[in-house]
């Protein structure tokens, strides 16, 4: 008995020890880049899409040869949708596998939890769509390649109140997401400014199932059309619900409503709504149609835009990264190289060049950092009628 | 005015839910003096059962038949009450004989068993329920309620009028309340309390699936926590109701339901939780024993 205990002890130790050596080996010929995402749990569409676009587009650079030789290898992490999730698996990405980079969140709150840790570490971080424009100020080292909610807001009122001609709104947010609270209120601020009035404002929290309470409330206020800046999930439950209670004006939102899944929950509860996007994905410019048919290739699914912005993020770093290589290639070895003191300065070399992207070709438009490392692009507005994504237009910033 | 009568209807609705959870609390703490903090994992259960049964039977999306909405709800009784008696069996029976505290520690880990559980066999992103009955809405003078709502207070009223009808009429539950009033006295006059144990168990748990079944009708998202907070507040249902009583955590149950969205409506919903909490801690000050418990001294 004792005795063989004692091999199976010697084989898991042997086993261990193997497996570290081909770690070690590993590392040295790749570029390891760090992905977090919200692969399962409430928006588990967002990091799924993400994590689509980030692998077609590194695919593509590896079967091209990868950058300067070396191939990217993605270590993907998921945060179940929870902020300290995001946290600990940022922890985990930086400390054990040594990223050069990483990528993610959807998720303002949860970009939030991980991005001071990337700042600590001094490791760039891209978030491809988290809109909160608090994210970016977490520090120098966090950029993002997606517009930022005070825009997303104005272009939100802009249209309910100069478009579809609507007065009064009501506010329905969730009280626990950063995102949401800083969508409704810069929506509140221009919507005002454009004289119209918002004539209830109410909360729920992410996670809830029932929102009816506050939908008669909202009902008895008759408002024109009902703000939901959240998540894809709830913003179906609620239409849903706000059509039993027989309330038939149209719900607005912005990109938390991007989701394969919206319509599925939501049925035809949302049909005469309208929200902002990041790209529409039958523009007919060859370069996103080119991605578009590659995705589905891949996939067998058409991306969201959450997928493009994945996929434009994976792009400014590529970018970053070759360009790192051509002005100091001896900077690229050691960034690339085994872990050392060395490396500080190789990404902060890094960090500068991700802040300086000018006019990087996206799918999602020209992608130009400004000085909060905040991109400048157009929205785009779609709308949903029978069940079916329809292009309404697009706003320039 | 009209928006106190919706607010009113959607908590009835809401609150027959946990009136449903709340009986299968009281029933158990009536007969073992056990809070089974597993029981609002059984209701996740009871859902997540009805919508694999929904999914194996096609049932839903194009042609709702309430037939088979039925048969599914039966079936997820059927499968609840079965892992009621196996979670008494494995879990409680061997620490029957120790102290309430030992029994009370287990609950909670049966808990998390089953919520982990849950989150590895289910999945942690959440499901959406198929419709099993065509979703209308209906205007009872102004105030809106669905079919839904209403197959929700239908059900629980029939589930609760036959469960007393159970206790108070059958030899079974007239063994169910010996056992409850004392549980050595009835073991000597005959009474197999094993087995009313384990019927016990078996009929909390059908209506708690029936509630997860309910609840995924009305609200269609389920997830494999989903049972924590209605498992918490249909807990204080039945403290408020007075635990061990069945005719309190019914009232408990409606009471929790309304006042839940009395708070949401007219104060904010932030406090949405937080009322369950204020009413036991009330309830506890006030009247410790509830709204229809007897006041009996422990003997030391």
């Amino acid at each position: 008995m004792i005795r063989r205990n004692g091999t199976a002890y010697l084989a898991v130790l042997l086993g261990f020890a193997l497996a570290a050596v081909a770690g070690c080996a590993k590392q040295s010929n790749e570029i390891p880049v760090g992905v977090y995402g919200s692969l399962t749990g409430t928006t588990a569409t967002f990091g799924i899409s993400s994590k689509q676009g980030i692998e077609l587009f590194i695919e593509g650079v590896n079967q091209a040869g990868g950058v300067a030789g070396t191939k990217v290898r993605l270590i993907i992490e998921d945060d179940q949708s929870k902020p300290e999730e995001a946290a600990t698996a940022v922890q985990k990405l930086i400390d054990q596998d040594g990223v050069v980079a990483v990528l993610g969140e959807v998720a303002s709150s949860r970009s939030m939890a991980a991005a001071p840790i990337c700042q600590q570490a001094g490791v760039p971080m891209i978030t491809p769509s988290s809109t909160n424009p608090k994210v970016t100020e977490l520090g120098d080292y966090i950029s993002r390649v997606c517009y930022i909610d005070p825009f997303q807001g104005m272009v939100i009122a802009k249209f309910a109140r100069q478009t579809l001609g609507l007065a009064k709104a009501a506010v329905l947010r969730d009280n626990k997401n950063d995102y949401s609270v800083g969508l409704a209120n810069y929506f509140t601020e221009s919507f005002h400014a454009m004289g119209g009035t918002v004539v209830v404002d109410e909360a729920y929290s992410e996670g809830d199932q029932d929102f009816k309470a506050q939908l008669t409330v909202i009902k008895a206020k008759r408002p024109d059309f009902i703000m939901v800046p959240g998540y894809y999930t709830e913003v179906a439950l609620i239409a849903r619900q706000a059509r039993e209670l027989g309330i038939t004006v149209p719900l607005l939102g912005g990109d938390g409503w991007v989701s394969d899944r919206l319509l599925d929950i939501a049925q035809d509860a949302l049909n005469g709504s309208y929200f902002v996007s990041h790209y529409w994905e039958k523009d007919p410019n060859p370069a996103i149609q080119k991605f578009v048919a590659d995705y589905r290739a891949r996939y067998n699914s058409t991306p969201d835009a959450l997928a493009a912005l994945a996929y434009d993020a994976a792009g400014v770093l590529v970018h970053a990264l070759e360009a790192l290589n051509e002005e100091d290639a001896a900077a690229f070895k050691t960034l690339i190289g085994p872990r050392g003191d060395k490396q500080t300065a190789a990404r902060a070399k890094l960090r500068a060049l991700i802040a300086g992207t000018k006019d990087y070709p996206g799918v999602t438009g020209r992608i130009t950092l400004d000085a909060k490392r905040n991109a400048v692009k157009t929205a785009t507005f779609l709308g949903i009628k029978d069940r079916q994504y329809e292009f309404v237009a697009v706003v320039e910033p | 005015m009209q928006e106190l009568l919706q607010q009113l209807a959607n908590g009835i609705a809401w609150g027959s839910i946990y009136a449903l959870i709340a009986l299968g609390y009281t029933m158990v703490y009536g007969i073992l003096r056990l809070i089974n903090f597993a029981h609002g994992d059984i209701y996740m259960v009871g859902a997540f059962a009805a919508y694999y049964l929904a999914r194996l039977t096609n049932a839903g999306g194009a042609n709702p038949s309430p037939a088979l909405a039925l048969a599914i709800l039966l079936g997820s009784m059927l499968i609840c009450a079965l892992l009621g008696v196996a979670m008494e069996y494995f879990a409680y029976r061997p620490v029957r004989k120790s102290s309430r505290l030992t029994a009370l520690i287990t609950a909670i880990g049966v808990s998390l068993f089953l919520e982990n559980l849950g989150i590895r066999l289910f999945g942690a992103d959440p499901k959406f329920f198929p419709q099993l009955i065509a979703p209308r809405s209906i205007s009872l003078g102004g105030v809106m309620v669905t079919n839904h709502q209403i197959t929700v207070v239908i059900v629980s009223v029939l589930l609760m009028v036959s469960l007393s009808l159970f206790i108070q009429r059958t030899r079974t539950g007239k063994a169910m309340r010996a056992v409850s009033f004392n549980r050595d006295a009835a073991s000597l006059m005959g009474i197999p309390v094993n087995r009313i144990i384990t019927i016990t168990f078996a009929i909390g748990s059908a209506l708690a699936a029936a509630a997860g079944v309910l609840v995924g009708l009305t609200n269609p998202k389920i997830e494999p926590l989903m049972g924590i907070m209605p498992g918490v507040k249909a807990f204080v249902a039945a403290v408020l109701g007075g635990i061990g009583s069945v005719p309190g955590a019914v009232i408990g149950g409606l009471l929790m339901g309304v006042s839940e969205y009395l708070v949401v409506g007219y104060l904010s919903s932030t406090y949405r939780d937080a009322i369950a909490f204020v009413i036991l801690i009330l309830v506890l000050l006030v009247k410790p024993a509830g709204l229809f418990g007897r006041n009996i001294a422990e003997k030391v």
